[in-house]
């Protein structure tokens, strides 16, 4: 079969088991489709402690940002003017650029009427690809003190495989970011936990889902830890829970230590196949 | 030469308002004569950089300083590249922090005494005064 399949792995809350699951998946799948894994929590990328992965390539990501020669500006404005995010600030003697709220999109150096703005590119981070024993592996690393996370995701994406399986593994939360990385994939997988935290949050990645028009199911992991309103809320909400991870000592203790899933517990390589089947039925 | 006193209402009774970048108002007051003129601020309706777009708004204004209580660092920037003196920590009603100012009381500061976002949600003190 030679159609691809996009899966992203999302949350709400931090900390429920994405990770864990974008992995496990991957292990299960290695060998018997090409398999691809893109990390796109660039803040904080924790897939690789579980990917071993042989590092390819690492590529700079740039975003533009203007350059004012201060010696053709006339000081009117105007590119404060346009900017929708007060990046540049023009005062009688100076214009300020602020890097960190620039968007790069390029209408102040389109807009200046003397042309003083140029478009100079900023470094903001990193996309590293890997090979994880025949697993396409790639992630992005956010610089520490940059506040974009946005395109760098956009980056990591282009990585997403023309056949297969490709498995994105967003952050925590529903802003920016997790949009970014779960849009235009074809199924969004909830991982979750049975608690009043997880289900709030919870709520708000559905809701997030729904005005994505994105396909979605619940992965409930830790079940036992808290109570049965996640379950029923499902329920209600006619979401599929796709599979139900137990509250276990063991998962704890291995992932703690960097141990990947499916070689810590070998039977979940069966259930992970599972998953996949009823991902499947889900997209179809 | 006036000062600029981010304030929560339009009179010199109003209280100063804490944050300088999404404070609703300015009063521009003369503080020879307490003449005083209220402004509405265009800056507070940014989604992203009100700091800097406040003070691009209040630059452009000739006042001489800013008396407010706190102000993040791409605002005190603006302020600090048009020349602008910028006094954090002022609390109490308009007309007396322009009274303190004017007897000299008021000392401007040489840097931002919040982080960014400091008066947006999830603010450690109440966002009244500084140390």
């Amino acid at each position: 079969m030679n159609n691809r399949l996009v899966i992203s792995i999302a949350s709400g809350k931090g900390g429920t088991g994405k990770t864990l699951v974008a992995t496990s998946l991957a292990h299960a799948l290695r060998g018997r489709m090409p398999v691809t894994l893109l990390d796109c929590d660039v803040e904080e990328p924790n897939d690789h402690i579980y990917m071993h992965a042989r590092l390819l390539r690492t590529e700079p990501v740039t975003i533009s940002v203007p350059f004012v020669d201060e010696s053709r500006c006339i000081n009117c404005g105007m590119c404060h003017d346009v900017c929708a995010f007060n990046a540049i600030a023009v005062l009688g003697s100076a214009v300020l650029v602020f890097k960190e709220l620039c968007h790069g999109c390029g209408a102040c150096s389109r807009f200046c009427p003397v042309g003083a703005i140029t478009e100079v590119p900023h470094e903001i981070g990193v996309v590293e690809e890997g090979d994880a024993d025949g697993i396409r592996f790639v992630d992005g690393v956010l610089t520490i003190g940059q506040p974009m996370a946005p395109p760098i995701i956009r980056h990591v994406k282009q990585y997403t495989g023309t056949d297969g399986v490709t498995i994105i593994d967003a952050s925590p939360g529903t802003s920016c970011p997790v949009v970014q990385a779960v849009k235009g994939s074809d199924v969004c997988i909830l991982v979750t936990e049975p608690t009043p935290f997880g289900l709030n949050d919870l709520r708000l990645a559905v809701e997030t889902m729904r005005e994505l028009g994105l396909p979605h199911g619940a992965i409930i992991n830790r079940a036992g830890v808290g109570d049965a309103h996640t379950e029923e809320y499902c329920r209600e909400e006619g979401i599929p829970v796709l599979m139900t991870i137990p509250l276990d000592e063991r998962i704890a203790r291995s992932y703690s230590r960097g141990v990947p899933l499916l070689d810590a517990l070998p039977e979940y390589g069966e259930r992970f196949l599972d998953l996949y089947q009823r991902i499947k039925e889900l997209v179809a | 030469m006036k000062v600029a006193v981010s304030s929560t209402g339009p009179t010199l009774d109003s209280l100063v308002d804490p944050r300088f970048g999404r404070c609703a108002l300015f009063a521009l007051v003369d503080p020879a004569t307490m003449a005083f003129e209220s402004l509405e601020n265009s800056g507070v309706e940014s989604a992203h950089g009100a700091g800097i777009a406040t003070a691009q708004m209040i630059a452009g204004k000739g006042v001489e300083a800013v008396l407010t209580g706190n102000c993040g660092p791409n605002a005190y920037q603006v302020l600090e590249a048009a020349r602008v003196k910028v006094v954090t920590g002022v609390t109490g009603t308009v007309g007396d922090a322009v009274q303190a100012y004017a007897a000299g009381l008021l000392k401007p500061t040489s840097h931002a005494n919040v982080a960014s976002h400091h008066g947006m949600s999830d603010a450690q003190g109440r966002g009244i005064g500084a140390e």
